[in-house]
């Protein structure tokens, strides 16, 4: 029963990851750039947010309902997240862009040790976390049998993965700025001429893809304790999920989520230090495997039935 | 004749090449000269060039970014611990450390370098994170408190630090004079032309993987060479320390700053970050987002760093990695 536990709790975990996993994702997918601050800006979010409920006392202004806070902050954090992501393509992105394959690399890893340590100077190294703010939300569960157990804070979360990835699909099938967005994505230099300005698109993508950045630093600050540093490990996680789950496929995304939480909580059942080396081993061994060619590309089956 | 001639040599570097051979006479009597502190400040830069170099040997030449050469810092230190306890008498084992590293990079590159750009930078530093915390399993290393290299306690003090830095001085020479060798050799013309343009070099024939996988090697090679000097240096090995990703951001901020894809730029950019670190590594944090802020405005803006400005601007070259053409006006001219 403790096993069927680990694989649920694992994959709520994989609900997070892949909400942490979108806005890498959706950069890449329509820049090619991996966005190595991607981690150090979800922290950002977190930070700002601590420091928005602080200034702004809204928990007590709420009363009962102080709770809601946090949900009503992203109000400001999610817009703030997207103009520095906008600011972060015209000062950093577009010119990286253009210098060449390595400097992107180069640069969003110069970006993310200037926000971690930023945010060590302005925040200090303590440990801070939004679980009190959100109340009983925070440990509130739902029970399946005498054992089983699934969090509230969990499946609020989950879901906004689900909703995130749906409402992604939806804009870039469906919408005119989903189709500008994809053929920039396509062919930057032609769309020029037809009159669509290419840094534009990309300055919406980006500020897109911070804004969901800074959904899950907010999502990862609720659920558990974070330090400037914490932007590292978040990287790697949604990187992990990304990649196993299969580049551009945004289902891909969630299963790759699960797949990794569900390996990370049998490892620490197995051992308490498994739970880091049973995910990176899984994504390792996934690698492998597809760079191999003896695994179908996951994003190969998962487009195959949304076209279907 | 046609009138064009190809210099390797040009008067210039071989000047250059003398100075550098008196520079490393003086310091081979380093220990004899300098107080025990420079001595020991001198070994963390022999450590800085090395790593420097590797770096560049990977990103500038094989264009391949990692963000976890880490990884081979770590085994480096783990092997000399592990070979140590084992045993072997301590700069053996270094040495051997620096080997066996070497040769498990081999099935590790195979692997690592069938992925593509970010791919492959993110997956080396999963590798990395993989080997910190299955190595904190080691009884040995005692989780992440480490141990120390408990051999050292054999030498005298003073003796010991001449020793590691002649030991950092050497691995330094001979990692670097095997990339000079390397990039003057056939692999080096295939390594430069990658660098300037994968698919052409593919196009005319450059075994682009074989290329790949020897400064895979060899980067692999060095950092274990760094680590395992390092751990002779500063004698305890934490996991976290030595797998910390903080030396990607040093090696980065080195190659970049220096000149990626140059054979001097590294060392200048070792030499920058060494003073940096000097004057400014007790400001801590501070000191950190400085590090930072200049590795970005050089990728921003001054992509090919110091060196590589220097270069373009004034035709430099100290060291005779390519070729010069002369043509007959320029030569009348000069």
């Amino acid at each position: 029963m403790n096993f069927i536990n680990q694989v649920i709790q694992g994959a709520m975990l994989g609900g997070f990851y892949a909400l942490s996993a979108c806005g890498l994702s959706f950069l890449f997918g329509v820049m090619r750039i991996i966005n190595l601050a991607h981690g150090s800006l979800a922290i950002l979010a977190a930070f700002l947010m601590v420091s928005l409920l602080n200034a702004s006392n809204l928990s007590n202004i709420l009363g009962d309902y102080g709770y809601l806070a946090p949900f009503i902050g992203l109000l400001v954090i999610l817009p703030v997240m997207a103009l520095i992501g906008w600011a972060l393509q015209y000062l950093v992105l577009d010119r990286s862009l253009r210098a060449g394959p390595l400097i992107p690399v180069l640069s969003t890893f110069g970006v993310s040790i200037i926000l971690d340590n930023g945010m060590f100077e302005a925040y200090g190294a303590n440990s801070q976390s939004l679980g009190p703010a959100i109340g009983d939300l925070a440990y509130n569960s739902w029970s399946l049998t005498d054992t089983l157990t699934i969090g509230q804070l969990d499946a609020l979360i989950f879901a906004t993965a689900v909703i995130v990835l749906c409402g992604m699909q939806w804009l870039l099938a469906k919408t005119a700025i989903g189709r500008t967005i994809r053929a920039t994505a396509e062919e930057p230099g032609v769309v020029e001429l037809i009159g669509i300005n290419p840094r534009l698109v990309f300055a919406v993508c980006a500020a897109i893809a911070v804004a969901l950045t800074g959904l899950a630093g907010v999502a990862l600050a609720m659920r558990t304790s974070f330090d400037p540093y914490a932007g590292g490990p978040l990287l790697i996680f949604a990187f992990e999920t990304v990649v196993i789950g299969g580049i551009g496929s945004l289902w891909g995304t969630l299963i790759g989520g699960i797949v990794l939480g569900v390996a990370q909580n049998i490892g620490a059942e197995i051992s308490p230090g498994g739970f880091l080396i049973a995910g990176h081993l899984t994504f390792l061994v996934i690698l492998i495997f597809r760079t191999f060619g003896v695994l179908p590309k996951l994003s190969a089956l998962t487009s195959r039935r949304a076209a279907a | 004749m046609s009138g064009y001639t190809v210099e390797r040599w040009t008067r210039r570097s071989i000047v250059f090449s003398g100075v550098i051979a008196a520079l490393l006479v003086i310091l081979a009597a380093g220990p004899a000269i300098f107080p025990p502190g420079v001595t020991d400040r001198l070994t963390t830069l022999f450590i800085y060039i090395i790593i420097a170099a590797m770096w560049n040997a990977l990103a500038g030449y094989g264009g391949l970014v990692s963000i976890g050469q880490q990884l081979f810092i770590g085994l480096g230190g783990y092997a000399l611990i592990r070979l140590s306890n084992a045993g072997v008498s301590l700069y053996p084992a270094l040495l051997l450390a620096v080997v066996l590293v070497g040769i498990l990079a081999l099935p590790i590159g195979e692997l690592m370098l069938r992925l593509r750009g970010g791919e492959f930078a993110i997956g080396m530093w999963v590798l990395a994170e993989l080997a910190h915390f299955t190595i904190t399993l080691d009884p040995l290393i005692q989780g992440e408190t480490g141990t120390s290299l408990i051999a050292l306690n054999a030498f005298a003090p003073a003796a010991r630090r001449a020793d590691t830095y002649w030991m950092g001085l050497g691995l330094m020479i001979a990692l670097l004079g095997t990339l000079f060798i390397l990039l003057r050799g056939k692999i080096g013309a295939g390594v430069q032309a990658i660098r300037d343009d994968e698919i052409a070099a593919a196009s005319v024939g450059v075994q682009v993987h074989n290329g790949k996988r020897v400064m895979f090697v060899l980067a692999a090679v060095g950092c274990a060479a760094a680590g395992a000097v390092n751990l002779a240096s500063t004698i305890s090995f934490q996991p976290q320390a030595f797998f910390g990703i903080q030396w990607t951001a040093y090696m980065l901020f080195m190659a970049l700053v220096g000149g990626l894809g140059t054979f001097e730029g590294p060392i200048i950019g070792a030499v920058v970050f060494f003073a940096m670190e000097t004057f400014f590594g007790a400001t801590g944090v501070t000191y950190l987002i400085g590090l930072g802020v200049v590795a970005l405005v050089f990728a921003l803006f001054i992509p090919r760093g110091i060196w590589g400005f220097l270069e373009t601007r004034f035709g430099l070259r100290l060291l005779p990695v390519g070729y010069v053409l002369k043509v007959p006006a320029a030569d009348a001219a000069e």
